[in-house]
C-alpha cells in the first residue's frame, strides 16, 4: 500500500475529468462549486468520501466529483448509501437527490434512512419541477402549478421536505439556497460535521422549466428582507436593516416590526435541539413568512452504524469471535 | 418397562404425519420426533405443511398444520409419498390428511376434539369415527385432551388453557412409545426451552411421559415398530433445513473470504428464516439489515458490495420481481453479491407457504435489456450449504451478482447434514487492488482480468482508486459514460462472456445411469429426491434404459451439457412449473426430443408420480 495522499487538498483535487453537462445557468453549478470548495476544508482523506445519487439532473453530480461514487437508479440512492455505511462505517457518504428522486419515487427510502440515523449527508436539490424528463410537476410543486402534465394547474398538495424529515426524526435538518453560496458552504460544512443523517434542502433553480420558482427569495440584493437566517441561541431577526422579527402568538409564528410595540425580547430564540420549534420553523413558508435558512434542528443521537458495530463488538465480547466449528455443532448432533 | 419386544415389527422406513390446528404445536411435535429419530441414527427427511394464515379459524380445514417425517434405515431423499402413521388432533386434520394416507395405515385421533361443532367445521356430515368410513385403516381413539388434563391436575398454578397446550407432547410421547424411542432428547429440549418457566417445563414433561406410559399400560397400540439406524457415511451429523443450511453456507463463505457478511433483506415467506438464522450471528461480524422494502434490500446489498463486504439478500418470487431493476444496476456495476430466491407458488402473492419452481424464467430473463446472471439451485436441504458457498465464490470470481433459486420445499424441509470440518473448506481468495499515488498509472475500473473477465473490486477508502460507476451505458476499460454503439455492443458481449466463462469454474455435469441410451431425465432444484428415487426404482424393477442428470448450475450450464443431451433418444423434464427448463433447453440447444412433465399443484413431486410417468413412457 502506498501512503495515504496528503490531506492538503484543494478544490482541484475534487474536480473529475468529466465535462459538466447541466444547462447553462443551472443552480447545480453553484452547489457543485461549493462542495468542491468545502470538501478540502473538512480534513477527510479524499478516498474516504463517496457520492451516491439516484436519477435526475442533480444525480449526475457524482460524475463530476473526483471521489468514489455511484450514479444509481431512480430514488434508491439512500438504500445503497445505507448498505455502504454498514459495510464500511468509516466513510464520509453524500447522497445527492432531488425533489422527484428523493420525495416521489424514493420517498420511502428517504424517510427510512433518516429514521435509522445512518451517517449520511443527504442533499435534496429542490427545484419543484421534473427537469430531466422535461418539465412535469413534482411532489414539491405548488398547487395550481401549470406544467406539461398539469396544463390546468396541479391539483396536488405539495410535500414539505423539512417537515417530512422532521417527522422521520431527523437529527440534522437544514436549508440553504444555490444563490447564497457563502451560506450554502457553511451549511454543507455543518452537515458534514454532524454524526448521523444530515438532511439539507437546497432551493435550486431550474432555469429551463421553472425559472421563476424562487423569485422574491433568491435575489442577492433583496433576499435578506424575505428569508430569515437562523443561528442557535439567537432571536429570529431578519430584514436588510435587522428591523423585523418572528414572535410566537399562541402557537402561531407572527412577523413583527421591531422598534415599536415589539423588541428583540419578544422574539423566538432559535434552539436547534427543539423538535417543537423545528416544526414551527419548517412550516414558515414564503410569502406569508420569511422561509428559514440554516440549521433548523441538530441533535446528537447514536448513528445506525454505531449501534450496529456496537452489537458486533458486544457479541464478540460475550460469545467470542465466531467459530464455524462450534456454529455447525450448535444443534442436536449425532455420530455415525 | 415390560418387555414388549416380541410385538415389534421391523420396518425399513416409515412416514409419519402429525396434523392439527395451526396453534396445536404440530411443527414442534414433528421436529421433536425428527430430532430424536436422527439422534437415534435413522436417515430422515421432513416436510412441514402449514397454512399462510398464522391462526386460521380453529378447527377448520384452512387452519390445518401438518408436519411429515420419513425415517429410514436406508439413504432416503424425500419426505415420503404417503404417511403410514397419522396423528390427527381434530376432525379437520383427519380430513385434510386422509387422502394421502397409506391404505391400512395407522390413525391416532384425539376423540375429545370430535365434537359436533368441530365435525361441522371440518365439513363432516357424519362422524368418521362412527360411520365406518375409516374401516380400511387401523384407528386408535384416544381422548388426548382429557388424558392430558387428568395427568396435569396436580399442577394447580396452570390454567386449563395452559394444560391443553401440552397435549402435543402427550401425542409425541405416545408416538415415541409406538416406535420405541427414548424421551431423553425431548426432555432436555423442554428443560432448555422452558428454563425460566419451570412449571411449564414440568407440565410438558409430565404430558410427554404420560403419553409414553399410556401406550405401555393400556396396550391400546397392538403394533409397535423398529426402524434400525441407517448406515450413513461415518461422521458427525445434525439436522438442517434448507434455510438453516443456506445461512450456514453464507457465514462460512464470508469467513473463508475474511469479510463481514452483510445480509440486507425484507421479511417474506418462505425466505425470512435465513434472516432469522443470520441475525444472532453478530459475533461472526454478520451485519443483518432489515430493509424497508425489497428494493431497499437490493440497494443496500449493492452499496455493501461496493464497500467491500460479502453482500447477500434473500427473498421470494414477488420480492425478486421488485428487485429486478436494482439487480440490473448490480449487473452494470459488476459488483459481487448473492441473491437468494426461495421460490413459492405464484404468480402474484400466489401460495406463500407452498413450493414451486416457477421463477426460473424470471431469474434468467426477467429484467430489461441484455442481463445475464449466473443461476444456481440446491438439490436438497443440506445442499443449500454448498450452493451458498459456491454462489459466493463465483460472485467474487467473476465480479457479478449471482442468483440462487431455492424453494419453499427445500427451505423448510430438513435432512441430516454430515457436518464438515471448517478447516477442510477452501478459502475464497479475494484480491482488491492496492492504493496508488499520483505517479502510478491511472486506475481503470473496467480493466478486466484476462481469464475471468472480472473487473477490479476497488474499495472506497483505498487512496488513488477514486472512480465513479453507474447504471448508464459505459465505455470498456475506463467505465466512463458512453453512448457509442460499438461500446454498447462490446460491453453486452463482455458481460455475457464473463458469465459464460464461469462454466470453466464449475464441475462437469454428472449422470446417474447409462452415459447414452433411450431416456434421460433432467431435473433441477428440489425435485431431485423424488426423481432420483423413482429412476432408481424403475431401473431396478423394470431394467429401464433411463438415466438421470440433476442440474445445480442453470446459468451457465455445465460445459459438457450439450454432449449429454445429445446422447439420449428422449429427454424428460419433470418440474414444478409449466415447462420452463424444458423451454430453455429447447431454445438453447435446438432440441426437438424434449418431453415436458409439469406439475402445477404447488406441492413437491411424489416418487410414485414420477415412477408412473416412467412406466407410461416405456410402455407406450
Amino acid at each position: 500500500m502506498t501512503e495515504p495522499i496528503s490531506l492538503e487538498l484543494t478544490r482541484k483535487d475534487f474536480v473529475s475529468d468529466q465535462t459538466v453537462r447541466w444547462c447553462p445557468g443551472c443552480g447545480d453549478y453553484a452547489i457543485l462549486a461549493q462542495l468542491q470548495k468545502v470538501l478540502p476544508e473538512l480534513g477527510i482523506p479524499k478516498e474516504k468520501i463517496v457520492f451516491i445519487s439516484g436519477i435526475g439532473c442533480s444525480s449526475r453530480f457524482p460524475y463530476y466529483m473526483n471521489t468514489f461514487g455511484i450514479h444509481s437508479i431512480h430514488g434508491r440512492a439512500p438504500t445503497l448509501a445505507s448498505g455502504l455505511a454498514a459495510a464500511n462505517p468509516d466513510l464520509n457518504i453524500w447522497v445527492i437527490t432531488g425533489d422527484g428522486d428523493g420525495l416521489s419515487i424514493g420517498g420511502n427510502h428517504l424517510i427510512h434512512a433518516i429514521r435509522r440515523n445512518v451517517n449520511l449527508n443527504i442533499l435534496l436539490f429542490n427545484n419543484r419541477i421534473y427537469g430531466l424528463t422535461k418539465g412535469q410537476y413534482s411532489p414539491t410543486s405548488r398547487k395550481g402549478k401549470k406544467t406539461k402534465s398539469s396544463p390546468m394547474g396541479s391539483i396536488e398538495q405539495p410535500l414539505n421536505p423539512l417537515t417530512l424529515a422532521l417527522s422521520a426524526e431527523a437529527t440534522f435538518v437544514a436549508r440553504a439556497m444555490d444563490t447564497d453560496t457563502v451560506h450554502l458552504g457553511e451549511v454543507l460544512k455543518a452537515a458534514a460535521a454532524h454524526e448521523g443523517t444530515s438532511f439539507v434542502e437546497i432551493y435550486q433553480n431550474c432555469v429551463i422549466f421553472n425559472p421563476n420558482e424562487w423569485t422574491g427569495i433568491d435575489d442577492r440584493r433583496t433576499r435578506s428582507d424575505h428569508v430569515i437566517y437562523l443561528e442557535h441561541g439567537q432571536p429570529l431577526i431578519f430584514g436588510k436593516n435587522n428591523d423585523k422579527g418572528v414572535r410566537l402568538n399562541g402557537f402561531k409564528p407572527e412577523v413583527v416590526d421591531l422598534g415599536g410595540e415589539f423588541t428583540e425580547k419578544d422574539l423566538i430564540v432559535h434552539d436547534e435541539t427543539s423538535q417543537e420549534l423545528a416544526y414551527i420553523l419548517a412550516h414558515m413558508e414564503h410569502p406569508t413568512y420569511p422561509p428559514p435558512m440554516g440549521i433548523i434542528r441538530s441533535v446528537r443521537k447514536p448513528t445506525y452504524t454505531e449501534e450496529l458495530m456496537g452489537q458486533v463488538r458486544m457479541a464478540q465480547e460475550r460469545n467470542g469471535m465466531g467459530d464455524l466449528k462450534s456454529l455447525y455443532h450448535s444443534s442436536d448432533i449425532w455420530t455415525v | 418397562m415390560s418387555d414388549p419386544t416380541a410385538h415389534f415389527e421391523e420396518l425399513e422406513s416409515v412416514v409419519i404425519r402429525f396434523a392439527g390446528d395451526s396453534g396445536d404445536g404440530m411443527q414442534l411435535t414433528g421436529t421433536q420426533f425428527t430430532t430424536t429419530s436422527a439422534v437415534f441414527g435413522n436417515d430422515i427427511s421432513t416436510l412441514p405443511d402449514y397454512p399462510a394464515e398464522i391462526r386460521a379459524p380453529a378447527g377448520t380445514l384452512a387452519g390445518v398444520s401438518g408436519f411429515q417425517v420419513n425415517l429410514s434405515q436406508h439413504d432416503i431423499l424425500t419426505p415420503g409419498d404417503a404417511p403410514f402413521v397419522l396423528v390427527a388432533m381434530n376432525p379437520a386434520a383427519l380430513k385434510a390428511s386422509l387422502p394421502d394416507l397409506e391404505i391400512g395405515g395407522i390413525i391416532i385421533v384425539n376423540t375429545d376434539a370430535f365434537t359436533p361443532t368441530n365435525l361441522k367445521k371440518a365439513d363432516y356430515e357424519s362422524n368418521p369415527l362412527e360411520d365406518g368410513s375409516l374401516k380400511s385403516y387401523e384407528v386408535h381413539e384416544v381422548p388426548l385432551t382429557s388424558l392430558t388434563r387428568e395427568a396435569l391436575k396436580g399442577l394447580e398454578t396452570l390454567s386449563t388453557k395452559e394444560k391443553d397446550r401440552c397435549q402435543n407432547f402427550f401425542a409425541l410421547g405416545m408416538t415415541f412409545w409406538i416406535f420405541d424411542r427414548s424421551l431423553d432428547t425431548s426432555e432436555s429440549w423442554i428443560e432448555n426451552k422452558f428454563a425460566k418457566k419451570p412449571e411449564i417445563a414440568q407440565a410438558n414433561k409430565i404430558a410427554l411421559e404420560t403419553g409414553f406410559f399410556f401406550g405401555e399400560t393400556t396396550e391400546v397400540f397392538r403394533r409397535r415398530f423398529h426402524i434400525r439406524p441407517a448406515s450413513l457415511p461415518a461422521g458427525t451429523y445434525r439436522n438442517v433445513t434448507g434455510n438453516e443450511a443456506m445461512a450456514l453456507g453464507l457465514v462460512t463463505a464470508a469467513q473463508k473470504m475474511d469479510k463481514p457478511l452483510f445480509y440486507g433483506s425484507y421479511p417474506i415467506t418462505p425466505a425470512s428464516d435465513i434472516l432469522h438464522a443470520l441475525a444472532p450471528l453478530r459475533n461472526f461480524d454478520v451485519r443483518t439489515f432489515q430493509a424497508e422494502d425489497e428494493i431497499a434490500a437490493m440497494g443496500s446489498v449493492i452499496g455493501a458490495a461496493f464497500g467491500g463486504a460479502l453482500a447477500v439478500t434473500g427473498t421470494s418470487g414477488p420480492g425478486l420481481a421488485l428487485k429486478s431493476e436494482a439487480m440490473n444496476l448490480a449487473i452494470m456495476l459488476e459488483l459481487p453479491m448473492v441473491i437468494v430466491n426461495v421460490q413459492r407458488g405464484g404468480p402474484s402473492t400466489g401460495l406463500p407457504t407452498k413450493t414451486e419452481q416457477a421463477d426460473l424464467l424470471q431469474a434468467l430473463y426477467g429484467r430489461n435489456g441484455e442481463s445475464p446472471i449466473p443461476v444456481l439451485a440446491p438439490k436438497g436441504p443440506s445442499d443449500c450449504f454448498d450452493i451458498a458457498y459456491e454462489a459466493c465464490r463465483l460472485a467474487v470470481r467473476a465480479m457479478t451478482p449471482v442468483l440462487v433459486l431455492s424453494e419453499g420445499y427445500l427451505a423448510n424441509s430438513s435432512e441430516p447434514w454430515l457436518i464438515p470440518d471448517p478447516n477442510d473448506i477452501e478459502p475464497i481468495v479475494v484480491k482488491h487492488p492496492e492504493g496508488r499515488s499520483e505517479d502510478d498509472a491511472p486506475f481503470f475500473p473496467y480493466l478486466r482480468d484476462e481469464e475471468t473477465l472480472g473487473r477490479p473490486w476497488a474499495i472506497p477508502g483505498t487512496p488513488g482508486l477514486e472512480h465513479r460507476i453507474g447504471g448508464l451505458a459505459k465505455a470498456p476499460i475506463t467505465g466512463n459514460v458512453s453512448q457509442d454503439p460499438r461500446h454498447h455492443e462490446q460491453m453486452i458481449k463482455l458481460r455475457a462472456e464473463k458469465v459464460a466463462r464461469l462454466a470453466n469454474a464449475v464441475p462437469e455435469q454428472d449422470v446417474f445411469g447409462p452415459a447414452e441410451g433411450d431416456l434421460l431425465v433432467i431435473t433441477w432444484g428440489g425435485t431431485f429426491g423424488a426423481v432420483r428415487t423413482a429412476v432408481t426404482r424403475a431401473r431396478k424393477n423394470h431394467n429401464y434404459d433411463v438415466a438421470h442428470a440433476h442440474l445445480r448450475f442453470l446459468n451457465p450450464f455445465p460445459r459438457n451439457m450439450e454432449k449429454i443431451l445429445r446422447s439420449y433418444k428422449r429427454i424428460l423434464v419433470p418440474e414444478l412449473n409449466n415447462g420452463q427448463l424444458a423451454f430453455v433447453l429447447r431454445g438453447t440447444y435446438g432440441l426437438d426430443n424434449i418431453i415436458s412433465y409439469p406439475k402445477l399443484h404447488a406441492r413437491p413431486f411424489k416418487i410414485g408420480e414420477v415412477y408412473q410417468k416412467l412406466e407410461e413412457l416405456f410402455n407406450n
